[in-house]
């Protein structure tokens, strides 16, 4: 068995997430099909079963994931996976999980957009929405891959995240990435970090559920563990319950951005290639990184100082790193599948320090190399 | 050994927030003195509720508990339960939660027949958002978005859950109390998903824009309008208009859905040839 890993296989980049996430633990998945994430569910509903895990087709998005909630309340590590429209239909409840501090994954496969749009085409247009698609200040954290390995590798640091930060992880990937399919070699499973959520030091009697732990995270009990409280989306206290204090609010809403902004070294992901010496940086994530390496690489081969930096952690935004980028930079270019949602962020991060530009495309096909290497001639 | 139905509350918690007259404590103290009679452990039962007036009554009640958003409380608690299967799982909802923007989860939990109990506070009204007509709504009722009185049907509810694939159906009311607690007895005892309707009082939001007095003229309604589902069996269609039929409506054996699961996962796990399923005997 472990020879054949060796080996590698091919793979693709769905499978990828529906193995990387078992092997971090995921033992519940509920979803519904939607195109072109499917295959994740289709793989979750033949291997959890094998591994005394659960598996629920759920009668749409909304319930899939108010499911996945429930389950990790009951202690199981939770997983449900989505596209555009499905992942609309679960904002509702990914902010339940942000303000009732329920760990959780959801993937996004994205596809072109809005509405229906091209059920089988690329786009990274769901990146703003993965940030900002639930009402209300809340946290998120969202990883983006942009290979079929970086998506076994991603589907685990998901899990971990969720499960270490109480928090809901969006794992987004484009249709390209989801679709694709690699040679890949997985590491063994006892090479694998696997977190698990931190449960009560205290007994029963003296557990407060909201109180800060580690990193600012509060231990959690799960649900019929003999630590009877009460989880609510409503505004609440230390204890749990509903309180509409603007005090209690204030210190509740800031403790939960917090626990991701007092840990951003543990949390920002990223790649970079190049970087010493560039003047032009290509900034990209998901399949567009990929394009992206192919440009830089053929403008060094040209002699021109170009480089590539990658965020693997798309939210959080990684700030410091790309303002620290932006004062060695002459031109920052960021591609990407949609109208310039990322560049917006990379504007407001790098102000007067250097040019942005992007290379923005919705035409529902990946942008080609050549599009960005036209790029960089254009800014040299 | 039954106990004081106050050591099942999270007293520091009153006064409740509901009004003068409101159904909801009745239909609250009929559930507690059911888990009471039946001494399920506060350790190992879940109670959800969605969102409204009845939804609310979770915070008060000392188990582990989930207050979730609107309509949503039966797929947050059909993945406790498939989870855990061990663990009791009752839900708190209401008239508007469950059929309205519920309503697609109520069918489909019905449908998997998956061992919930569904305690439903039916007061034919959003009370908590001011008296907006609900799929509850008797027609020709007046609510706050019905100034001129309801054209739409209402939903049998407990007939459309019967329908969907519930194992388990009762009615009652807030006058029938012994009646209201013997069904949620059964509805918990029932291993696969029950239904409780319990017909309660909103003189606030319902009752004073329908001509009706007071809570207690309320339910003296209630029971003046009840016939018994034996009863009812011998009355026509047109005798029938208007009433409420109360006591247990459906009862039927079938697979609940956790159970099944659980076979699925030994059926697959004895074709793997992996790990053993059945317990070894002897060393």
């Amino acid at each position: 068995m472990s020879n054949v890993l060796e080996m590698g296989r091919l793979m693709q980049g769905n499978e990828a997430v529906a193995e990387g996430a078992l092997a971090a633990g995921v033992r519940f998945f509920a979803g519904y099909p939607i195109t072109p994430s499917t295959e994740i569910a289709e793989i979750m509903s033949n291997k959890l079963p094998q591994v005394g895990g659960k598996f629920i087709q759920m009668e749409d998005e909304i319930a899939s994931i108010a499911a996945i909630i429930g389950a990790s309340l009951a202690g199981l590590k939770s997983l449900t996976a989505t596209s555009g429209p499905g992942f609309s239909l679960m904002q509702e409840n990914l902010g339940f999980a942000a303000m009732a501090e329920v760990p959780c994954v959801i993937v996004n496969v994205q596809r072109s957009g809005p509405s229906t749009g091209m059920p089988t085409a690329p786009a990274q247009g769901d990146v703003m929405q993965s940030r900002w698609g639930t009402h209300g200040d809340h946290p998120v954290i969202v990883l983006s891959p942009s290979s079929v390995r970086e998506a076994y590798d991603l589907a685990v640091k998901s899990v971990n995240l969720a499960e270490e930060y109480r928090v809901p992880v969006i794992l987004l990937l484009d249709e390209v990435v989801g679709h694709l399919r690699e040679k890949v070699v997985l590491p063994a499973q006892e090479q694998i970090d696997v977190l698990n959520r931190q449960g009560p030091e205290t007994p029963p009697e003296s557990f407060i559920p909201y109180t800060s732990g580690a990193k600012g995270v509060p231990p959690m009990a799960n649900f019929g563990d003999g630590y009877r409280h009460h989880v609510t989306g409503l505004a609440h206290d230390e204890t749990g319950a509903p309180n509409n204090s603007p005090v209690v609010a204030e210190e509740l809403i800031h403790r939960l951005h917090n626990k991701i902004s007092d840990n951003l070294a543990d949390i920002i992901i990223d790649d970079s290639r190049f970087l010493d010496d560039a003047e032009i940086i290509v900034l990209a994530y998901g399949s567009t990184a990929r394009s992206a390496r192919h440009a830089v690489k053929e403008a060094r081969r040209q002699g021109l100082k170009a480089g590539l930096y990658r965020p693997l952690t798309l939210w959080p935004f990684p700030e410091q790193k790309v303002l620290e980028i932006a004062k060695k930079a002459k031109t920052i270019i960021v591609p990407e599948m949609n109208m310039g949602q990322y560049r917006l962020e990379v504007e407001r991060v790098v102000g007067k320090h250097c040019q942005v530009k992007g290379v923005n495309r919705v035409h529902g096909e990946l942008i080609k190399p050549g599009e960005i290497y036209d790029t960089i001639l254009e800014v040299v | 050994m039954t106990r004081e139905l106050d050591s099942y509350l999270r007293m520091d918690k009153f006064p409740h927030m509901w009004c003068p007259g409101c159904g909801n404590g009745i239909v609250l103290r009929s559930l507690l003195q059911a888990i009471n009679e039946l001494e399920l452990d506060q350790d190992r039962t879940v109670i959800v509720g969605g969102i409204g007036c009845s939804s609310r009554a979770v915070g008060y009640l000392d188990f582990n508990t989930l207050h979730t958003t609107h309509g949503r409380a039966l797929a947050y608690a059909t993945g406790i339960k498939l989870a855990r299967p061990e663990l009791n799982v009752i839900v708190i909802t209401g008239d508007g939660d469950a059929t309205a923007i519920g309503g697609n989860h109520f069918i489909h939990a019905a449908r998997r027949n998956i061992d919930l109990t569904v305690l439903l506070f039916n007061n034919n009204i959003y009370g908590m958002t001011g008296g907006q007509y609900s799929p509850l709504t008797p027609a020709n009722s007046k609510a706050t978005t019905a100034p001129y009185g309801t054209i739409e049907p209402s939903f049998d509810i407990s007939e459309l859950a019967r329908s969907a694939g519930a194992s388990y159906v009762g009615r009652g009311t807030t006058y029938h109390t012994g009646l209201l607690k013997g069904l949620i007895k059964s509805g918990i005892e029932n291993k696969g998903f029950s239904l409780v309707e319990a017909v309660a009082a909103c003189p606030t939001a319902f009752g004073r824009r329908n001509k009706m007095k007071g809570g207690a003229d309320m339910i003296m309604w209630q029971k003046e309008n009840a016939v018994n589902i034996k009863k009812a069996a011998q009355m026509s269609p047109e005798e029938l208009e208007g009433k409420i039929v109360v006591g247990e409506l459906h009862k039927q054996e079938a697979p609940e859905y956790t159970a099944m699961y659980d076979n699925l996962i030994a059926r697959v796990m004895q074709q793997a040839g992996g790990g053993s399923v059945t317990p070894l005997k002897g060393n």
